[in-house]
């Protein structure tokens, strides 16, 4: 099997799933919860379904009666959702805790049985420090493997560069947070997804996971460039990959499994932390694979040609 | 060979002691075994040991985040502007001190508080589980401190009649916290020893210098909160607004006092930046669906692990039941908090552990290809799958570093867990796995 020889293929594949996201990106952006945007989140849970004595019928709570609850009071809704049998998301511009007793006491009025299950309220400035810490950290994150790799690397060969492989490695994982970030933009957009700080924790730890499948891969490369073998460049990339493939695929799987438990079972607030995560291990594990090791390659035979 | 067997015994020591602490404290026991009902409450004591002058005590149990638990999370923000630029973090202190107290009264379990500074802004965060009427906290929580100083009552009868202290001194003085500049611990030149210097303005140095002319020989109230803190003697009149309450304090002890009397001193006005409240129901939940997800993960990886490498593989689930025994008795033991991410991140880290695994067995599989014997494939896997092994794990835990750094709550404890998670499943796929293989494989 030669993977190398193939790689626009690859490339071009990666950028089959990325572009659409990165036009999404652009064009909605990511949905943001209030941990970015500050606000409150207050989810209710309403038990008995009024009966209405007049039609001598049950009658359904709709999300736009209990909008105008919070509206009389002169909220800002954001959005009203279902988030299970009997349970009611509801978004907002910050609502002080005055008004939060009046509205539920609004509400209890209204509908009778009610609980409050959930009330979050993020102030501006906490909103915008979370965002600037988890851009950082990002930035911080990706940085640091650079250098990691770089060090970790130094004994290869000459006259290959370490820094060059920490760089690939870095490539990688931006491919993978482009392909989370982008994707959860569409599901955003179509779907009311939001990203909250535990996206950011996914996208830390997916940093985390495709630079490790990326190590394991370059490990290989390392040893193999220094059995000096004769083979040229792109043909020891190669059999590097093919020689951990099995690995590769087996760890991914292991991770898919628990990650699948946790989607099926895990329960209904970390279900989308869990997507990301199932998104970007498997992005992870395809970028160490099909991008990060044949862009090495890409970058040697550029090098080869200025040489010429 | 003599380091094998030891090292052995070392795992199967570290174990029963995880086993030990991972179960509950009292386990109930109830089943039919054929004719015999078992009927019993297995009760776990906590750790204490005492040896001669060694002795050491650790109550373990499971913590539990407010996501998990229910509660409330708080973050409130002190309000700076009045205060001179030197003072603030003095004034911090004593506000997350008053704080503390106040949430004492509501008797919560284990109430997290945690000053904290963020740019410019001075914070506390506060953690409570369980309270029923939030609002109620909350404003008591962010009341500024109120400190006054109290005479003793002149009527001799009414001391005598009443033993509370609030009725001893009852002749308010109207200095009040107002007029105190800054308290601050300072030694005693002639004995050594710590004691409170206290600082009025200007007003409260001509009142407190009258207060004390009328009370020379008698005590001094001082009240923060209509709480009293203190109650020293007056032994002379003081003027110029300078004093001292000396007793047989503690360096803890005085420090404590001046932290009080900052609070009335700085008084910082609190509001709220930051609030979540979980219902509990919502907690029970998530855990049960937790550990049911856990249960099934660990499953279907061991399944995989045995079809996969047959009976290599087995030995690694062998090795991964003493990896999530550890990391639970770590997480008791230290203790962390466990939070929903936290509890997603020991489940991910249960799929990441066999990854050493993997990596050796997919490499012996290449050397006995090769035509290495056995043994000697065992050994050139577990060596050849090191490098990647290490440089593969430490870049995780640089991530991990990070995500503690950038983190608030929830995401540092997902990135504690799998800190963690990584660190004891390089133990486990390593030095485990290697220890049984060895004794198997001759």
């Amino acid at each position: 099997m030669n993977i190398i020889s193939k790689k626009w293929w690859y490339f071009v594949l990666s950028g089959i799933v990325i572009v659409p996201g990165l036009i999404s990106l652009v064009t909605y952006g990511l949905r943001a919860s209030v941990d970015f945007t500050g606000g409150t989140l207050l989810e209710l849970q309403i038990k008995n379904e009024p009966f209405d004595k007049t039609q001598g019928r049950q009658l359904k709570i709709k999300n736009e009666d209990l909008k105008k609850v919070f509206t009389d009071n002169k909220v800002e809704v954001g959005s009203i959702q279902q988030s299970g049998p009997d349970m009611y998301l509801v978004r907002a511009k910050e609502i002080d805790k005055n008004t939060v007793v009046k509205i539920e006491n609004t509400v209890k009025a209204k509908y009778g049985n009610v609980k409050e299950e959930r009330l979050e309220t993020v102030g501006p400035t906490v909103g915008a420090e979370t965002t600037r810490k988890a851009i950082t950290a990002i930035i911080v994150a990706s940085l640091a493997i650079i250098c990691f790799i770089a060090w970790a690397f130094r004994t290869i060969p000459k006259p290959y560069s370490s820094l060059k492989f920490g760089i690939c490695a870095v490539a990688a994982l931006v491919h993978d947070v482009l392909v989370v970030t982008g994707i959860f933009s569409l599901l955003g957009h179509f779907y009311k997804v939001e990203v909250d700080s535990l996206f950011v924790t996914a996208l830390l730890t997916i940093i985390g996971f495709s630079v490790h499948d990326t190590i394991v891969v370059f490990d290989r490369i390392r040893e193999n460039l220094r059995k000096l073998s004769g083979l040229s460049f792109s043909e020891i990339v190669n059999d590097s990959i093919l020689e951990t493939l099995a690995r590769s695929l087996s760890t991914t799987l292991t991770v898919l499994f628990t990650l699948f438990a946790l989607l099926l079972f895990g329960g209904e607030t970390i279900r989308w932390f869990v997507v990301a995560l199932l998104i970007g291990i498997i992005s992870g594990t395809y970028s160490s694979i099909f991008n990060a090791a044949p862009l090495l390659v890409v970058w040697e035979e550029m090098k080869g040609k200025r040489r010429k | 060979m003599k380091n094998k067997r030891s090292l052995l015994w070392f795992i199967i020591i570290i174990t029963f002691i995880a086993v030990f602490i991972d179960i509950p404290s009292s386990l109930p026991l109830k089943f039919n075994l054929g004719k015999f009902k078992v009927d019993y409450t297995l009760k776990r004591p906590d750790i204490n040991i005492n040896i001669g002058p060694l002795s050491y005590q650790k109550e373990l149990k499971t913590h539990l985040g407010l996501d998990l638990s229910g509660g409330t999370h708080l973050v409130l923000e002190a309000d700076m502007n009045g205060i001179s630029k030197n003072d603030r973090n003095q004034a911090l202190d004593s506000a997350k001190n008053i704080i503390e107290k106040r949430i004492n009264l509501f008797g919560v379990s284990e109430p997290v508080v945690q000053s904290a500074k963020v740019g410019d802004s001075y914070r506390v965060l506060v953690e409570l589980s369980g309270i029923q009427d939030i609002n109620t906290a909350i404003d008591l929580i962010g009341k500024t401190a109120q400190l006054d100083f109290r005479e003793e009552a002149t009527d001799a009868a009414k001391i005598a009649s009443t033993s509370a202290y609030a009725n001893v001194w009852t002749k308010e003085t109207g200095l009040t916290g107002r007029y105190l500049k800054k308290s601050e611990v300072t030694f005693d030149p002639n004995t050594g020893k710590p004691q409170v210097a206290l600082e009025f303005d200007q007003t409260g140095a001509k009142l407190f210098e009258q207060i004390t002319a009328e009370s020379v020989g008698k005590t001094l109230a001082i009240f923060l909160d209509n709480m009293i803190i203190s109650a020293p003697r007056v032994n002379e009149k003081i003027s110029g607004g300078k004093a001292v309450i000396n007793g047989n304090f503690t360096m803890e002890e005085a420090k404590n006092l001046s932290i009080e009397l900052n609070a009335g001193a700085l008084p910082v006005p609190i509001k709220v930046i930051e609030q979540r409240n979980i219902g509990a129901t919502l907690g029970k939940e998530s855990i049960d669906k937790s550990i049911l997800a856990g249960v099934i993960g660990l499953f279907i990886v061991a399944v995989f692990m045995i079809y996969n490498y047959g009976f290599l593989g087995f030995i690694a689930d062998l090795a991964l039941i003493v990896y999530a025994l550890l990391t639970f008795a770590i997480f008791k033991y230290i203790p962390v908090t466990l939070t929903l991410a936290g509890i997603a991140g020991f489940i991910l880290s249960i799929g990441m552990a066999v990854d050493a695994n993997i990596l050796i067995f997919e490499r012996m599989k290449e050397e006995q290809r090769a035509g290495k014997l056995k043994h000697v494939a065992l050994d050139l896997g577990f060596n050849r799958a090191f490098p990647s092994i290490r440089d593969s794990n430490f870049s995780s835990l640089i991530t991990c570093a990070i995500l503690y750094w950038f983190g608030t709550g929830i995401v540092r404890g997902f990135a504690v867990t799998l800190a963690i998670g990584i660190l004891v499943s390089l133990f486990s796929a390593i030095t485990v796995t290697r220890t049984f293989l060895r004794l198997v494989i001759k």
